[in-house]
């Protein structure tokens, strides 16, 4: 038997793959979850905030819409190891993915709060309602409702672009998949499976954002 | 020690730069092009009552919706390989973005025509108008008023996601600052220059569009 140096594929990658399925799922939920909030508020500020203020904030969020992600993640970790402060891929990732998503997030929100009409603002005080409780009952309840199909889309192509981080070094799925590649020399294996993963997350998800959204329409 | 930016190294290398931030445009607008004509037919396909055509272009639909566009680079870059056919680092990123980009303008495509109230075929059929007259004067002119502002979307999307050919070695404009900071070591001053560069492009896509739409809608959009 001859020395080989690529062994096939075989059920001992199994944890290793799963690493890589478990941080894709992890880094998309924290930068989801940390983009929303951020996203909320940032949304919340513009819809209710001044042509300054609102020109102010735009041309922040559009600097970060409009240079790639690969880029910002390899400017941010570069940057931050040369001021000194060294950061873990995943924290890293977790940051520019982040506000990655607050900028498309922001969007999203400031629409579902302009989407309240102002007659029903003015009424809700009208009735005695505090500007809090107006925020609270009316416009968060509206507005929210509103915005979830496009909520779930920016969702869905931020745990597509996760798949980015692998840039910096984080082991997520399509890195850890790149890993066996080169070890297993079975690339249309190893990706088939990587595409299967990624449609069973999106594709069920994508589904469910369709059927909201039929079902609000009507 | 304070880090010492050499600005000069970049700007030495600026030509190079601008020629690859070339590459990074044609190959979007390439592939804005190409995808468009098979959106076309991905949109007939799935509205068409033939099975097989429904399914073909709802999965060819669905896999571009629903995977990470590195994913498919990667696909043609390694995975094509399976079946004897090694693509270049330019014909990878330029076919997985055009595999994108028919996806996604295909659901646009569809979402316009659909979007067209049936009453006005009958309407303009009962004007006299044939069937070729209903299309260039009456439905095409709405869809495109609809779906031009998603397709200038997707031309930025195209030019940011194109970045993603530094992973498999093309070189456009990150590739090309890739290899530009590998060899000098300024990798934060490169990656400036690059996303200013970027930017530039990016705003200068939205504002002539814009400015392109004003001037064949005019004005009511």
């Amino acid at each position: 038997m001859g020395f080989s140096l690529f062994t096939p594929l075989s059920w001992n990658d199994t944890g290793f793959i799963l690493t890589g399925v478990l941080n894709t799922i992890y880094i998309s939920v924290v930068a989801i979850v940390i983009g929303t909030i951020l996203g909320a508020i940032v949304g919340f500020v513009r819809a209710e905030s001044n042509k300054w203020v609102n020109m102010l904030l735009g041309s922040v969020l559009d600097i970060l819409r409009s240079v790639p992600l690969i880029i910002q993640l390899i400017l941010f970790t570069t940057y931050v190891g040369v001021i000194g402060y060294p950061l873990e891929p995943f924290v890293a990732g977790s940051i520019i993915l982040s506000l990655y998503t607050m900028a498309f997030m922001s969007e999203v929100f400031r629409g579902g709060f302009e989407s309240v009409p102002k007659p029903m603002q003015v009424a809700a005080r009208s009735l005695g309602m505090s500007y809090w409780q107006t925020l609270r009952y009316v416009r968060l309840h509206i507005g929210l409702r509103a915005v979830f199909t496009s909520w779930l889309g920016v969702a869905l192509s931020v745990i597509k672009d996760s798949a980015l981080v692998s840039v910096i070094g984080y082991m997520e799925l399509l890195r850890t998949s790149e890993q066996l590649i080169s070890r297993t020399q079975q690339p249309l294996e190893i990706l088939i499976g990587v595409g299967i993963f990624y449609f069973i997350i999106s594709y069920p998800l994508s589904l469910y954002g369709k059927h909201v959204e039929r079902k609000m329409a009507l | 020690m304070e880090y010492q930016y050499h600005w000069n190294t970049v700007f030495d290398k600026m030509p190079e730069l601008l020629d690859a931030a070339f590459v990074t445009l044609h190959v979007s607008i390439l592939s804005l092009i190409i995808g468009l004509i098979i959106a076309v037919f991905l949109a007939l396909g799935k509205m068409s009552d033939r099975k097989i055509l429904n399914y073909m272009s709802g999965f060819w639909i669905e896999i571009a919706r629903n995977t990470p566009a590195l994913f498919l680079i990667y696909m043609a870059y390694f995975g094509l390989g399976a079946f004897g056919i090694n693509l270049s680092p330019y014909f990878a990123v330029l076919s997985g973005l055009i595999f994108i980009n028919a996806g996604y303008l295909a659901e646009t495509f569809r979402g316009g025509f659909l979007s067209i109230p049936k009453t006005q075929y009958s309407a303009s059929k009962s004007l006299g108008m044939n069937k070729f007259q209903i299309y260039k004067y009456i439905i095409l002119p709405q869809m495109f008023r609809k779906i031009y502002h998603p397709m200038t979307n997707q031309f930025v999307w195209s030019v940011l996601m194109s970045s993603l050919g530094i992973l498999v070695g093309m070189s456009e404009l990150s590739g090309e600052t890739q290899r530009l900071q590998s060899l000098s070591f300024r990798t934060l001053e490169f990656f400036m220059v690059a996303a200013v560069m970027y930017y530039i492009i990016v705003k200068f896509i939205l504002i002539s569009t814009s400015l392109l739409a004003k001037k064949i809608f005019k004005g009511d959009i």
